[in-house]
């Protein structure tokens, strides 16, 4: 195997699209780990933290622009981020140990295309847009585009993920995202939920984005839930309306983390109390 | 298998090696660095038993390649005694018998540093968040609790 740590997104792509098995190494907390017990064995490494920008959030159109190689860690210090985007930021830090956030990237936990990633329904929610460098140029894909199956992506060879971009906050939005775990930390999600959502002066729902991990092959963007949520002050019956949209999205499987009853359930459960939170901060409480 | 060629800096001390393309920083310091301090409990980054700072972050150096090293400011348990004279958080480590075997001593050290740097004066939960990367299986991990809050009040002294 090689190592190569290219000075520019242009290199990298050219590395990236060469022969054999070359993988994008950020923060490497699933990359090494899947090296370690033998599920891929790459022919090169392409470094991307030594690319300018990759390391950086940066304020852009209004919102801003993650490089790939920010870790969680970065996230959670950058105040102004976490102040228009708190959610997202906290599902990031959700993810691992302080060892695992000083490493841990947002893009990297969208590439490695877990249905369980944490950070992927905040990012989801927020509609956030992925800016993908390959050999034909750049392109920008909605982040629920990306993954399409547990591993699996819609990069092609040679394309990688150079950063991710959250829009302009309208006045009055608040996002939130919450998950389930056996424990209380260090553990994958059983189910998790994202919430987005506008409000107008009076107090009603103008936009929303409500996004569930954990319960099928892919992250889900849920269109029903966010019509549940339009047009109401996110009151109590649009919350039950939404819980049942939610649990009614979920096509979960069995395993040793719970019971596809359970999840689809617990989706319900969550998206609500997520709901409140988005709608707390929206108020600006 | 061609050779990285790095140059680093651990513990303040400019370093140069070579190493497998493949080989991670916690192989580095312990195989060709001599800096045994580290130690491999998981190699999976659960265990946080090889615990190190790169740029001042706390990371699994397991989950780190030697060759990322190229320019970075490495630090290691080794460095944080200055000399003969233990930091408070080793000293209260001893006084508290905050640890039986000690493989996860070295780990539990670098991350209550990188902690209390942070956080000089963290509640007990913040302690127990902070350090849920660390995985202890003697201790039960109350006495290093203990230590840790011993350590905070004694740095804050000054």
């Amino acid at each position: 195997m090689r190592y190569e740590a290219p000075t520019s997104i242009n290199a990298a792509v050219k590395l990236l699209g060469g022969k054999g098995l070359a993988k994008v190494l950020g923060g490497g907390t699933d990359l090494l780990v899947q090296m370690k017990t033998d599920r891929i064995a790459p022919d090169l490494l392409v470094d991307v933290k030594r690319i300018p920008g990759m390391r950086d959030i940066a304020a852009k159109g209004g919102g801003f622009r993650i490089g790939a190689a920010v870790s969680g860690a970065e996230l959670g210090e950058h105040k102004a981020l976490k102040k228009a985007w708190p959610g997202v930021v906290e599902a990031a830090n959700l993810i691992g140990s302080h060892q695992i956030q000083g490493r841990a990237t947002i893009v990297g936990n969208l590439c490695n295309a877990s249905p369980a990633a944490d950070s992927v329904p905040a990012l989801v929610a927020a509609g956030a847009i992925a800016v993908v460098a390959g050999p034909k140029g750049k392109r920008n894909v909605a982040v629920e585009k990306v993954g399409t199956a547990p591993g699996k992506t819609s990069l092609k060879k040679g394309e990688i993920v150079e950063a991710v971009l959250l829009p302009k906050r309208p006045p009055k939005s608040g996002d939130a995202y919450l998950r389930f775990i056996p424990r209380t930390e260090m553990d994958i999600a059983v189910v998790g939920v994202g919430v987005n959502l506008t409000l107008d002066a009076k107090g009603v729902c103008t936009a929303a984005r409500v996004s569930l991990g954990a319960v099928a092959a892919q992250v889900l963007l849920v269109p029903e839930a966010a019509k549940a949520l339009i047009g109401t002050k996110v009151d109590a019956a649009a919350l039950d309306k939404l819980a049942a949209v939610c649990s009614a999205a979920c096509r979960p499987i069995d395993d040793k983390r719970g019971t596809k009853e359970f999840r689809i359930k617990v989706a319900g459960v969550l998206a609500r109390r997520a709901a409140a939170i988005a709608l707390k901060r929206a108020k600006g409480k | 298998m061609s050779q990285v060629r790095v140059s680093t800096t651990v513990n303040g001390d400019a370093v140069e090696y070579l190493c497998d393309a493949d080989e991670t920083l916690l192989d580095v310091l312990r195989d060709r660095l001599g800096l045994t301090g580290a130690k491999e409990g998981c190699g999976t980054g659960d265990c946080g038993a090889c615990s190190v700072t790169v740029d001042g972050r706390l990371v699994c150096s397991c989950l780190v390649l030697g060759a990322e090293a190229e320019g970075r400011k490495i630090g290691t348990v080794e460095g944080i005694a200055q000399g003969d004279k233990l930091h408070p958080l080793q000293k209260k480590f001893l006084e508290h018998a905050a640890l039986q075997c000690g493989i996860c001593t070295p780990g539990f050290l670098v991350a209550a540093k990188a902690l209390l740097d942070h956080n000089p004066n963290p509640t007990e939960t913040e302690i127990r968040f902070g350090l849920a990367g660390n995985l202890c299986r003697c201790t039960g991990y109350d006495k290093i609790v203990r230590a840790v809050q011993a350590a905070a009040a004694e740095m804050r002294k000054g």
